[in-house]
C-alpha cells in the first residue's frame, strides 16, 4: 500500500512538473472525461433510456388520467412531465457509474496520475454528465409535452373543461419543461457529487434514491404532522426541486418554483463540494 | 486459494447435502467478516427506528371551536363510541324514536331521498354553528341512508338493525356497524317507493323489503346479543362524507360534509307494540362528533314525516376520511423504506462485490454447482435481512403506538394476531426485498443498475400511486408492481359500505396482505429463476 501510494504520489510530482501536457487544466481534464464517458459502450443506451424512461412513464400516467365530466382539479402540465420521477433515476445510474466505475476497475489511480488537481476531475465528470443529461433531458421532456398535448384532449381535459392545449407557448408550462430538463441536469450534479463522498456505485447509488424518493413516502405518511410535512415538501431534493413543474395553485406551495430548483442547485453544489474536497484527502 | 483448491479435490461423492450445508456456511462466512455489509445492516435498522419513532413522535394535534381556546394533544380526542364487536365505531344519526317493549314490528313507505354536501376545496366544511346547508349543492351520497332502525339504547354504539334506502346501492339490511346485507336494488322515488320493515322477536330481528306494501321479501335475520326487553326504534336519516373525485391523485382525498333528507309515511306499528309519541333526537351531536352538519331535524304532517340528517352508523376508518387524527401500525413502519434502501445494497453487495473483485471465479471454482451458490446468498442474505427488519419492527410497532396515542393521535385498534402478522410481514418483505436484490445482481452484474431496478420497482409504483395517478390507475399498479409486498402491513379492512379514498398512506391497499406479499415473492422467485438459468449459462 505504501508502495503504491508512494509510487503515485512520486507520478503526481512528476507530471506536474511536466511542461505543455494536459495536465492539471480543467480543458484537458474534460477532454479525458469526454472520451472515457463517450468510449464506454453503456453510455448510449443509458442516455437514450432516460428520455426513454421520461416520455414512457409520462405517457402511461397522462393515459391513465381523465376527466370526462369537468371539475378536475388537474395540473396538466406536471401530469404530462411524471416521466421525470422515472427518468432521474438513470440519470442516477449514468452520474454514478461515470464516477464509481473507475474506483473499481482502479482506473481512478491512473486518472489522477494524469489529472492531479482532482477537483478539475470531479468538475470535468460533473459537467461532462450534466451536459450529456441535458440533452437527453430535452428529448425526453419535448416529448412528453408532446404527448401530453396529444393526449389530453382525448382524456377530457378539453378546453370546455377548463382545460387549454398543452403549449410551451405559454408561459408557466415552458418554465416547468425547461425545469425539468435543468432539474435532471442538476440530479446529475448531485449524483457526481454523492458518488465522489462514497465511491462505492451501491452505496451512492442507494443513497441517492434514499435521498429522492423517501421525503416523498414520508411526507405523505406523516399525515398529523404539517410542520414537519411543509420542511420536507421546502428542503428535500425532489419534491422541491419538482415543483418547477407546477403551474397551477402556486400560492399553496411551500417553497416558489424556482426556488425549488434552487434548492436542488444548493444541494448539488454542497455534495460536489464536499466530494471535492474529500478527494482531495483521502487515498485514490 | 489453497483451501478453496482443497475442497475441489474432494471426492464427488462428499458432494451433496452436506455440500449445500458448506456452501451456506462459506457464504455466511463472507457476509459476517465484511465490516461495510454489517454495517449497513445496522444502519439500515438503526433508520428504521429513528424514521418510525420521528414520524409517531411529531405529531401535532390542534382544535377548537371559533372564538374558543385552542386545543392540543389529547384534548383533542373525541369521544370515540366502540360497537357490540368491541370495533371504533361512527354512531352520528337523527332519530325519531320511540321506546317499545317485548316483541312487535315497525312498518313504513319511503318515498324520497334527497341530499346536499359542500362542494369546493374541500378544507373543513361547515364550521359548527354556521347556517345549516351554507355552501352546499344538491346531491345525494352512495351510501346516504334512511329508514327505520331498532337500537338497543340512544348511546352511541349501541347494538342495532337497520332496514334502509340509500343514495345508490339499492335497499340494505345493516347491523352492529359492520354487517350489510342487500335488498331490493334501484333508486327511491314517489313514483318507485319502498316499503321497509323490521320485525322483532327477542334477540333476533328481521328485515323485509316491498314495492307495493303488500308482496314483502325477507332480506335477513341478524341476532343481537343481549338486546333489552325495550328497544329504541323508529326512523332515522344520515348522509356520510362526500368524496369528491378530484380526477387526479394527490396528496390527501377531499372529504366534504354531506346531509341527506328522507321523507316517510304510512309508519306502522304491528305485533305486540303500540304507537306513542315519536321524539326527535340527534345521536352523536357534539362538537367533536361526526355530524359534520348541523341542523338536524324533522318535520311531521299528518303522517308524513321528513328528516334530515348528516353522519353515519358504520365502522371507524382511519385516514382522510376519519373526522379525527388516525394512525394504523403502518404509518410507524413509514421507515421500511429506508430499511429496504439499505437491505437492497447490502444484499446487491453480497453478490456484485464477487464480480467486481474477480471473486466469483474463485466461488464457483469451489463450487461448480452455480445453482447452489445463488441459493446460498439468497438464503443468507433474506435471513439476515429478515432477523434485522424483526428488530426493527417488533421495537418501533408497540412504541411508536404508545408515543403516537400519548399524543392525542387515535391508533386504530388491531388484535394481537394482527399485530405479529404485521410485524413479522415487514421483516419477511424486506427479506424478500433482499433475495430480488441478489437475484438481480447476479442478472446485471452491476451495483448501480441492480440497486436502481430493485428500488425503483419497489418504491417508484408507491410513489406514483400516491402523487400522481387517478385512483383506479393507482389501484392497479399497487397490484401488479412488486410494492404489492407492502400489503403486508395493513392492519384496517375497507368496508364497502363506506365511501372513502383508502390510499396506501391512509393503510389501506387493494389486495389482502398476504395476497400483495405474494405478488413481491413472485417477482422475487422468477428473478432467481432468471439468475439461476443465465449462471449457468454465462462465464464467471
Amino acid at each position: 500500500m505504501s508502495n503504491s501510494a508512494s509510487a503515485i504520489l512520486a507520478d503526481r510530482g512528476r507530471i506536474t512538473v511536466a511542461p505543455g501536457g494536459w495536465g492539471g487544466s480543467l480543458r484537458g481534464a474534460l477532454h479525458a472525461e469526454w472520451t472515457k464517458l463517450r468510449t464506454l459502450p453503456g453510455t448510449i443506451w443509458l442516455l437514450a433510456g432516460i428520455a426513454a424512461a421520461a416520455i414512457s412513464v409520462s405517457v402511461a400516467a397522462v393515459a391513465a388520467s381523465t376527466c370526462p365530466a369537468g371539475h378536475c382539479f388537474v395540473d396538466t402540465t406536471r401530469l404530462s412531465l411524471t416521466g421525470v420521477q422515472f427518468a432521474q433515476v438513470v440519470v442516477v445510474i449514468l452520474a454514478v457509474t461515470a464516477f464509481c466505475g473507475e474506483y473499481s476497475t482502479g482506473m481512478i489511480r491512473v486518472t489522477f496520475a494524469a489529472t492531479p488537481r482532482r477537483s478539475a476531475v470531479l468538475a470535468a465528470k460533473a459537467v461532462i454528465a450534466g451536459a450529456l443529461v441535458l440533452v437527453a433531458g430535452t428529448i425526453g421532456v419535448l416529448g412528453s409535452v408532446l404527448a401530453g398535448r396529444l393526449m389530453l384532449t382525448g382524456n377530457g381535459f378539453t378546453v370546455a373543461h377548463g382545460f387549454p392545449l398543452l403549449s410551451l407557448a405559454h408561459g408557466p408550462t415552458l418554465r416547468a419543461a425547461a425545469g425539468s430538463v435543468l432539474y435532471l441536469a442538476l440530479i446529475a450534479l448531485l449524483s457526481t457529487g454523492v458518488a465522489a463522498l462514497l465511491r462505492d456505485s451501491a452505496v451512492a447509488t442507494g443513497t441517492m434514491l434514499a435521498l429522492l424518493y423517501l421525503p416523498p413516502v414520508i411526507v405523505s405518511i406523516l399525515s398529523n404532522s404539517e410542520h414537519w410535512q411543509h420542511r420536507l415538501d421546502r428542503w428535500s431534493p425532489m419534491i422541491a426541486g419538482l415543483t418547477i413543474q407546477d403551474t397551477i395553485g402556486l400560492r399553496g406551495l411551500a417553497i416558489s418554483p424556482w426556488g425549488g430548483l434552487g434548492v436542488l442547485a444548493l444541494w448539488a453544489a454542497g455534495a460536489l463540494l464536499a466530494g471535492g474536497l474529500l478527494l482531495h484527502r483521502r487515498d485514490a | 486459494m489453497t483451501a478453496t483448491l482443497t475442497t475441489t479435490d474432494r471426492p464427488g461423492s462428499r458432494a451433496g447435502s452436506d455440500g449445500f450445508g458448506r456452501v451456506l456456511h462459506a457464504e455466511w462466512t463472507k457476509f459476517r467478516t465484511v465490516r461495510g455489509w454489517i454495517i449497513g445492516t445496522i444502519a439500515g435498522v438503526l433508520v428504521m427506528l429513528w424514521l418510525g419513532l420521528f414520524a409517531a413522535g411529531n405529531a401535532q394535534i390542534l382544535c377548537g371551536t371559533p372564538g374558543g381556546p385552542t386545543l392540543t394533544g389529547k384534548a383533542c380526542l373525541p369521544y370515540i363510541p366502540y360497537g357490540p364487536g368491541g370495533e371504533a365505531v361512527v354512531d352520528s344519526f337523527y332519530f325519531v324514536r320511540q321506546p317499545l317493549a317485548g316483541n312487535g314490528s315497525i312498518t313504513t313507505r319511503v318515498t324520497s331521498l334527497t341530499g346536499r354536501y359542500v362542494t369546493g376545496n374541500g378544507n373543513g366544511g361547515v364550521p359548527a354553528g354556521q347556517a345549516p346547508g351554507a355552501g352546499m349543492v344538491p346531491g345525494l351520497q352512495p351510501w346516504s341512508k334512511a329508514g327505520l332502525i331498532i337500537k338497543a339504547s340512544t348511546k352511541q354504539g349501541s347494538a342495532y338493525a337497520a332496514m334502509l334506502v340509500t343514495g345508490s346501492h339499492g335497499v340494505r339490511m345493516q347491523y352492529n356497524y359492520t354487517g350489510d346485507i342487500a335488498g331490493m336494488p334501484g333508486t327511491v322515488s314517489a313514483s318507485s317507493p319502498r316499503w321497509l320493515r323490521l320485525t322483532r322477536s327477542g334477540d333476533t330481528v328481521t328485515g323485509y323489503d316491498s314495492a307495493d306494501g303488500s308482496h314483502w321479501t325477507k332480506v335477513g335475520t341478524v341476532a343481537l346479543a343481549g338486546l333489552p326487553s325495550t328497544v329504541q326504534a323508529g326512523l332515522f336519516a344520515t348522509s356520510p362524507q362526500a368524496l369528491l373525485d378530484s380526477g387526479g391523485g394527490g396528496r390527501g382525498a377531499n372529504m366534504t360534509p354531506s346531509q341527506d333528507t328522507a321523507v316517510f309515511d304510512h309508519v306502522g306499528l304491528a305485533g305486540g307494540w303500540t304507537s306513542g309519541r315519536w321524539t326527535g333526537t340527534g345521536i352523536g351531536t357534539g362538537i367533536n362528533a361526526d355530524y359534520p352538519v348541523q341542523g338536524a331535524s324533522y318535520t311531521r304532517t299528518g303522517g308524513r314525516f321528513s328528516l334530515t340528517g348528516s353522519g353515519d352508523i358504520a365502522p371507524a376508518i382511519s385516514g382522510s376520511g376519519a373526522s379525527f387524527p388516525t394512525t394504523t401500525g403502518q404509518q410507524h413502519l413509514v421507515g421500511s423504506f429506508a430499511g429496504l434502501i439499505a437491505m437492497v445494497v447490502v444484499a446487491t453487495m453480497f453478490i456484485t462485490a464477487e464480480y467486481r473483485r474477480g471473486l466469483i471465479r474463485t466461488t464457483f471454482a469451489a463450487n461448480p454447482r452455480r445453482g447452489q451458490v445463488l441459493a446460498a446468498k439468497a438464503i443468507v442474505a433474506g435471513l439476515v435481512t429478515f432477523v434485522a427488519g424483526l428488530i426493527a419492527s417488533a421495537i418501533v410497532l408497540p412504541v411508536g403506538t404508545r408515543l403516537a396515542s400519548s399524543q392525542g393521535v387515535y391508533v386504530m385498534p388491531v388484535s394481537v394476531l394482527t399485530e405479529i402478522r404485521v410485524v413479522a410481514g415487514t421483516a419477511a418483505l424486506l427479506a424478500a426485498g433482499a433475495v430480488l436484490a441478489v437475484a438481480v445482481g447476479a442478472l446485471t452484474r452491476r451495483s448501480a443498475t441492480a440497486v436502481t431496478a430493485v428500488i425503483v420497482a419497489i418504491v417508484l409504483p408507491y410513489i406514483l400511486s400516491m402523487t400522481v395517478l387517478p385512483a383506479g390507475a393507482a389501484g392497479w399498479l399497487l397490484r401488479l408492481s412488486p410494492a404489492a409486498g407492502f400489503a403486508i402491513q395493513q392492519s384496517v379492512h375497507q368496508f364497502a359500505q363506506i365511501n372513502a379514498a383508502y390510499t396506501p398512506a391512509d393503510g389501506y391497499f387493494p389486495l389482502a396482505p398476504w395476497a400483495g406479499f405474494a405478488v413481491l415473492c413472485g417477482y422475487a422467485a422468477a428473478a432467481l429463476a432468471g439468475a439461476w438459468y443465465v449462471l449457468n449459462r454465462r462465464d464467471a
